[in-house]
């Protein structure tokens, strides 16, 4: 079914500029995505000779976590578990306004419209999230025996597409639920054990120099997490972090 | 040096002293609610300012109470820091925010904090305040070579005013607040998070915001309307 939509979208040219929101009439399909939706408007800015809305995507298929906005106050949109790109029109009505935001969070400043800087996770993974192996032959599979329980946990964690979702619903800001989630799914097997002290800490202090907020537990995260992160994970980083402060000579 | 960085520092840290803190404050209610209920005893304050007496001489209780008033020091400044912080780190308010993924009281904690310090600063200037310059009458009872702050009078006095009353009121029901999000969140902080036991901890935390402000919460009320 064809639907008639209003889009109340935020406009910001660059970091510095204050930005506003703009509204725009747009025709859709009930079977378009989100993503395909905002590139009929696009077409349609074109065609006008009018500056495209800037948003970021790439793989459309819920993995890369790059289409990072804030749609009706919810990282990602309305529907549980899942990414922008996965959601689709149908979830709406015809005749609704939409209100599309980009992230918003200090750490997350913003590029253009509806983009955002979000490589303050990548310089916390580039900090300790990876693990330093040989390489060489792929292992054997079973080669190393881990518990059921805990490999599942450890790809539970494991799923975390470092989108920013979490940020952008922290009333605070804070980064816990990527971090506390790239620790993890590391700390959770052997192959993780060796760097871990070291990881932990490095970690969190960049995290906390990237000038993300503290954690209130208020649990906002992982509502909105696309990939229903636990804040287990947060309890597991904060035994972590104190384990390494008072157990290491560092 | 490590402990401070750690402590005052860093993320983790700083957060860790909001909870160890915000249990010993929440072990302390319940021994100050038990205490307090004397004043329902009915033997016009004997019981009670007697319990009082002892509370303010016995130097291990002195002693305690003085990590008392550093510890909700050390938890207030702490806790109007992070909340300081943590409001530039979330930038700039979205146009459309919905309630649906956390709690109001979660989001709160400074604001409902900020309540129970100024009830706290009223709260003793009532009691403990009058009674250090001595502005209290005393009573005097078998076996005690000294005359004993009628404390008892005291309470029954400043509670005979309603708009008291409701000044304590409104600071338990910020305190409820405080407690409904901040009880379950110490143990999260703490790294207690688990499968068994965290169910257990929600319930005892919802428990305990609600039945403790109600306990407090009796007794201006019981001498208000009853006991005048
Ligand atoms: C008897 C009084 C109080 C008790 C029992 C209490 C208890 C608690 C507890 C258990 C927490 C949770 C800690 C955590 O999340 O790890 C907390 C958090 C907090 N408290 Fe209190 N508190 C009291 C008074 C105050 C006061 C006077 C303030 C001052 C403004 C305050 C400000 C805060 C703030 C801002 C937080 C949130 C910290 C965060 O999660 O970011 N509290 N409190
Ligand atoms: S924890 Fe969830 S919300 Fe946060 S970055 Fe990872 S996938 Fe996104
Ligand atoms: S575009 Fe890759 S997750 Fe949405």
């Amino acid at each position: 079914m064809d639907m008639k939509l209003r889009l109340k979208i935020w406009r910001q040219k660059n970091a510095e500029s204050k930005g506003h929101f703009e509204t725009y009439e747009v025709n859709a399909n009930e079977h378009m995505s989100f993503l395909e939706m905002l590139d009929v408007l696009n077409e349609q800015l074109i065609s006008e000779k009018k500056e495209p809305v800037v948003f970021e995507h790439d793989c459309r298929e819920g993995i890369c976590g790059s289409c990072s906005m804030v749609i009706n106050g919810r990282p990602h949109g309305p529907v549980q578990g899942t990414t922008t790109c996965q959601v689709h029109m149908r979830t709406f009505k015809n005749g609704d306004t939409i209100t599309i935001e980009p992230y918003r969070a200090g750490a997350f400043p913003v590029i253009k419209d509806l983009s955002v800087d979000r490589s303050s996770f990548d310089r916390i993974i580039q900090a300790g999230g990876f693990i330093s192996v040989n390489t060489g032959q792929a292992p054997d599979g079973n080669a190393l025996p881990i518990e059921k329980e805990q490999a599942e946990k450890a790809f539970d964690a494991a799923a975390c597409i470092g989108c920013g979702a979490c940020v952008a619903a922290c009333p605070n800001g804070s980064a816990m639920l990527f971090t506390s989630a790239k620790v993890s799914h590391l700390s959770l097997v052997p192959q993780g054990q060796v760097e871990h002290s070291k990881r932990v800490q490095d970690m969190v202090a960049q995290m906390d120099k990237e000038g993300f907020g503290m954690c209130s537990n208020t649990g906002a995260c992982e509502a909105e997490c696309p990939k229903e992160i636990s804040i287990e994970n947060i309890a597991r980083l904060n035994r972590a972090y104190m384990g390494s402060v008072f157990g290491s000579q560092k | 040096m490590w402990i401070f960085n750690f402590l005052f520092k860093s993320s983790i840290g700083r957060k860790l002293v909001m909870s160890l803190t915000g249990l010993f404050l929440i072990t302390f209610l319940v021994v100050h609610l038990i205490g307090n209920l004397q004043l329902l005893y009915g033997d016009d304050g004997a019981t009670f300012n007697q319990y009082a007496y002892f509370m303010t001489n016995n130097p291990l209780i002195k002693f305690t109470s003085y990590g008392l008033y550093f510890f909700i020091i050390l938890h207030t400044i702490q806790g109007l820091m992070i909340a300081f912080f943590n409001k530039q780190a979330s930038a700039s308010k979205y146009a459309v925010n919905t309630n649906e993924n956390s709690s109001w009281a979660s989001k709160k904690m400074a604001l409902l904090g900020t309540i129970i310090l100024v009830f706290l600063f009223i709260h003793m200037g009532d009691f403990w305040f009058r009674m250090k310059i001595g502005w209290i009458s005393y009573v005097e009872y078998p076996g005690y070579d000294v005359e004993i702050a009628n404390l008892y009078e005291r309470v029954v006095i400043t509670y005979s005013k309603l708009w008291i009353v409701i000044i304590y009121l409104l600071g338990l029901l910020g305190l409820a607040f405080h407690l409904n999000h901040g009880f379950a969140s110490a143990f999260q902080t703490l790294g207690l998070n688990h499968k068994k036991y965290t169910p257990l901890i929600n319930g005892l935390g919802k428990a305990y915001s609600i039945l403790i402000p109600l306990g407090f919460a009796i007794i201006p009320i019981y001498i208000y309307f009853i006991n005048r």
